[in-house]
């Protein structure tokens, strides 16, 4: 260690104490991004402890990068400069929770799992089921803007974030919004930081509605032999009277990842479950049974478990499995209007397939649609067939009029693709809206689109 | 007030980029544009009518060229001054910008111009089985475009969401005379969430020239619920148990014992005169849904001690049972020559002591005051009646508010659920956020309005320090459309 460095873990120590401080290198491989491990690792335990801690490193020209459980960090682009970890797992309390008022106050470091039993006490929950389930924590889900399938009924994270309190990249503690369930009163700022990747504040609080659970669900599989069926059953539940909780397409790959696939050998199915009593699930399955039909479906099979939300438990694994599939796996997001799903489907088919890639695709009912592309190896070879295919799929999505990026690949390909899409016009008051809230750039800088 | 006059220079300006035809400047014009629905005033300069994006972009271009304040107006039903010049300029009036752009039934989507009154689009796509779903009360008037500035709410905002959960994509002009898109018709557009920023923004960040919503599909089923109490405490507890029973009604709307009066006097719905409360609730989607919901709401009513609970047969039974709710405003508007109506939020568990907080304070001023509320999401209109010609009662209001939204945020609550911060309570923001949030919310308008001409003194106070109560211009105070 130098002189120089020594003196600022000193610094950082005496805000969060010595014990809080992390400098071993095989301690700090687990907080590495891209390849490279910041010089520390630092636990604080409270807001005030984070806003000394970015003001030293603001004064020092020093970079910082909020963490959690570390499960979403590969995703955006590697930060330009990395020299602090900020672990927020020491910030893992529920700071309020009313039952009769539907709202919730925690710190950001709680796992959703803790969050999920101290609900289920008063038959509540959040619908955050989300990739990395088991280790995800509120503050990484909402920072990193990861969705559930449960989406296709509850909304995201902006439909039931009421208020945020976050430290600015001046060391400031800021907020908007607050703790009841409607609210006008000044600039909604925690909007901004839903999937903002921590550039433009740490998240110290995040107050939440929460939801009544169901009575019960069941979930159900139909199996078809081309995409075009489920995609034409997707539509004609859209337009039906139900309200299914999750309404999914996924391709063979996608159901055998998440373990969706019943035994049939089917190329694509749907995925759909709803809530409610025995009465009410009665009249959706008899509903689905017999608009299956008029699709062209093959079987019909429930998913034989009795947990409530049990499909989007396994389909919200999705990226966290196709991610251990492949050495060199790239997961797309293209987000387009639900009548051209099945259009940008067929692109993504083509693409790979030209590519001799393999590849699996789950497509939320909403439009949202997940694509890996799994080739054999992490290697150049491999990179030319990713970006080719990302080339087709994503002007197939721009002529669509969607969205595509790709959250998740292999970090030294992430230079050779285009991982925030195409260029926006609304880069400029992004880039300004960063200048405000972290003028001097110290946190997570180049994380975000545009090099933000 | 002084006499707004007007540079001829920009009227000139002005006249010649719409036509003379969409530029008001006569004393008699003006003054229909000094007030909106809320107790404010203030004298505009002139009032402009563009019928394009790019007559906006003229306008705002127009404005800064001339350094005079800008203020984008839709219907002017708005209860927070939000579509008032308070320090005079060009209001932009958005009457022009009222047509439907597209219906897209199958993706569930409209793109629509700001100017378009909200019931319109309901009304327009109803037959393809769809609607609107945020739904002020004040609906049949106001535009879009000002519920997108005010991120209205409406009495369906329990299960549906307000403005700012079904707005996809906007197009704006900001006052450097940009035109700027924000978000997409395809949800999840990548970047930070600047439609979500913008909704909410009280017009201080640009003039929203074309919206894309989201439509939602009408239910299939509804059930109206009309239960009567004779203690406020036991229909609170039922609004919390339904939720405990895992059932989000649609609409969950609650009157005391002085509103039911005062409405049953005016609209004859059938209301009990001498009860305490009544809950009025509304459950909706599948049919075995809504029947089941219905059941189990009108057994937990009954737990509760309700005296009694109507169950609406028909459609005709449904409207009579909310006539009373949307006309309660109009029935307390023939009981005083004024009213002032609050929009405090409370954590809905602390309603019964909120509402013992109002009728002490309305004791102490020696005021009337009424309660109509949102009590699924706890967000209270208490109203209360005086008479505005007299100084010292419109001082004792003024005082009388905000001791009610100081409790409000005692408990946890805010100072406004859906109407807005305008400047009515931007003197009241220090009382909820500090410095420090306040001048971030400052540098962020700034993004986007550096020079402060559009919209200004707004939202965030002018001044700094906090809870100074000054009495507000006197002022002909109405109720034309209710929140």
């Amino acid at each position: 260690m130098t002189s120089a460095s020594a003196s600022l873990s000193a610094r950082i120590a005496e805000i969060a104490g010595a014990k809080n401080v992390i400098l071993d290198p095989a301690e700090l491989a687990a907080y590495e991004i891209g390849g490279r491990a910041p010089w520390a690792a630092v636990r604080p335990e409270s807001a005030e402890q984070i806003g000394e801690i970015v003001k030293f490193a603001a004064a020092g020209s020093l970079a910082i990068v909020p963490c959690g459980a570390r499960t979403k960090l590969g995703m955006g682009m590697p930060p330009r400069q990395y020299d602090l970890a900020l672990d927020m797992t020491r910030l893992d309390r529920v700071i309020a929770y009313d039952p009769g008022d539907m709202t919730l106050s925690v710190e950001p470091g709680i796992p959703l799992r803790r969050i999920e039993s101290a609900l289920v006490e008063h038959r509540q929950f959040l619908p955050l089921v989300v990739p990395f389930m088991d280790h995800a924590t509120a503050g990484g889900t909402i920072a990193s803007g990861v969705d559930s399938p449960l989406r296709q009924f509850y909304g995201t994270a902006r439909d039931y974030v009421l208020g945020i309190e976050f430290v600015t990249g001046d060391g400031a503690l800021a907020k908007s919004g607050g703790r009841v369930v409607k609210n006008v009163s000044g600039y909604d700022l925690h909007k901004l930081m839903i999937g903002a990747l921590g550039t433009l504040g740490i998240l110290t609080k995040i107050n939440l509605r929460t939801f009544p659970l169901p009575a019960a669900t069941r979930a159900f599989v139909v199996a078809f032999d081309a995409a075009a069926g489920a995609i034409a059953l997707r539509h004609a539940i859209a337009g039906s009277a139900l309200r299914p909780l999750v309404l999914e397409v996924a391709s063979h790959g996608a159901a055998e990842l998440t373990g969706t696939a019943p035994s049939s050998n089917s190329a694509w199915f749907l995925i759909a479950s709803f809530a409610g009593t025995a009465e009410i699930l009665e009249r959706c399955s008899r509903d689905l049974h017999r608009m299956a039909e008029q699709s062209g479906a093959g079987a019909v099979e429930p998913i034989r478990e009795e947990r409530l939300f049990v499909a989007s438990r396994r389909t919200c694994e999705f990226i966290p499995a196709a991610l251990a599939s492949s050495p060199g796996a790239a997961i797309l997001k293209l987000s387009v209007l639900p009548a051209n799903m099945l259009a940008i489907l067929d692109a993504t088919a083509k693409a790979a397939d030209a590519g001799g890639l393999r590849w699996a695709a789950l497509a939320r009912g909403v439009g949202v649609i997940y694509i890996a592309l799994l080739p054999p190896a992490r290697s150049e070879e491999a990179l030319a067939r990713v970006a080719r295919a990302t080339t087709d799929i994503f002007a197939k999505c721009a002529a669509l009029d969607g969205n595509a990026t790709i959250p998740w690949c292999p970090s030294e390909w992430k230079s050779a693709l285009p991982i925030w899409g195409p260029e926006r016009g609304d880069l400029g008051p992004m880039r300004a809206l960063k200048k405000v809230f972290d003028p001097r750039d110290v946190l997570a800088p180049g994380r975000f689109m545009g090099g933000i | 007030m002084a006499l707004a006059t007007i540079d001829p220079r920009l009227l000139r300006d002005l006249q010649k980029l719409l036509g003379r035809d969409a530029v008001l400047h006569k004393a008699e014009d003006l003054l229909l544009y000094e007030y909106d629905g809320s107790v404010e005033v203030a004298r505009p300069n002139c009032i402009v009518f563009p019928r394009t994006a790019e007559d906006v972009v003229g306008i705002v271009r127009l404005a800064k060229q001339h350094n005079t304040p800008l203020v984008g107006r839709g219907a002017g039903t708005g209860l927070s001054g939000g579509a008032i010049a308070r320090n005079g300029g060009i209001i932009t009036s958005f009457a022009r910008m009222n047509r439907i752009l597209e219906v897209d039934a199958e993706n569930q989507r409209a793109r629509v111009q700001p100017g378009l009154v909200n019931a319109d689009l309901s009304l327009a796509v109803e037959q393809l089985g769809l609607h609107f779903a945020p739904d002020p009360s004040s609906q049949k008037a106001c535009t879009i475009g000002g519920n997108v500035s005010e991120n209205s709410g409406g009495p369906h905002t329990l299960a549906y969401g307000v403005t700012t959960n079904h707005v996809l994509a906007l197009e704006a002009v900001l006052p450097g005379g940009d035109l700027v898109h924000f978000g997409s018709a395809a949800l999840d557009a990548p970047g930070y969430d600047l439609t979500g920023l913008f909704v909410g923004s009280e017009g201080t960040f640009g003039l929203v020239t074309e919206i894309t919503v989201k439509l939602t599909r009408l239910p299939e089923a509804t059930k109206t619920l009309l239960a009567i109490y004779e203690s406020v405490d036991e229909a609170t507890e039922t609004v919390v148990e339904i939720t405990a029973r895992g059932i989000t009604p649609a609409a969950c709307e609650m009157m005391d014992g002085w509103t039911i009066r005062a409405v049953e006097d005016y609209v004859h719905a059938g209301f009990p005169t001498d009860a305490a409360a009544v809950l009025l609730i509304e459950v909706d989607g599948l049919r075995e849904a809504a029947e089941y919901e219905a059941v189990e709401v009108a057994d937990v009513c009954r737990l509760h001690k309700a005296r009694e609970v109507r169950v609406a047969r028909d459609a005709r039974e449904r409207d009579l049972l909310w006539k009373g709710r949307k006309n309660a405003f109009g029935a307390v508007g023939r009981l005083s020559p004024t009213y002032y109506t609050q929009d405090g939020v409370i954590p809905r568990t602390k309603l019964p002591a909120t509402l013992r907080r109002v009728s002490e304070i309305g004791e102490k001023y020696g005021f009337s005051i009424g309660n109509i509320f949102h009590a699924g999401d706890g967000n209270l209109h208490p109203i209360i009646l005086f008479d505005a010609r007299d100084k010292r009662q419109f001082a004792n209001a003024v005082a009388a508010s905000d001791e009610i939204i100081q409790f409000c945020i005692e408990v946890g609550g805010s100072i406004t659920g859906e109407h807005g911060v305008g400047m009515e309570k931007d003197r009241l923001m220090p009382l909820l956020f500090s410095e420090v949030d306040l001048d971030l919310m400052r540098r962020v308008r700034d993004v986007f309005n550096p020079l402060g001409l559009l919209n200004p003194a707004k939202v965030l106070p002018t001044a700094k320090g906090c809870g100074e109560i000054h009495v507000r211009p006197a002022a002909a105070m109405a109720g034309p459309v209710s929140p």
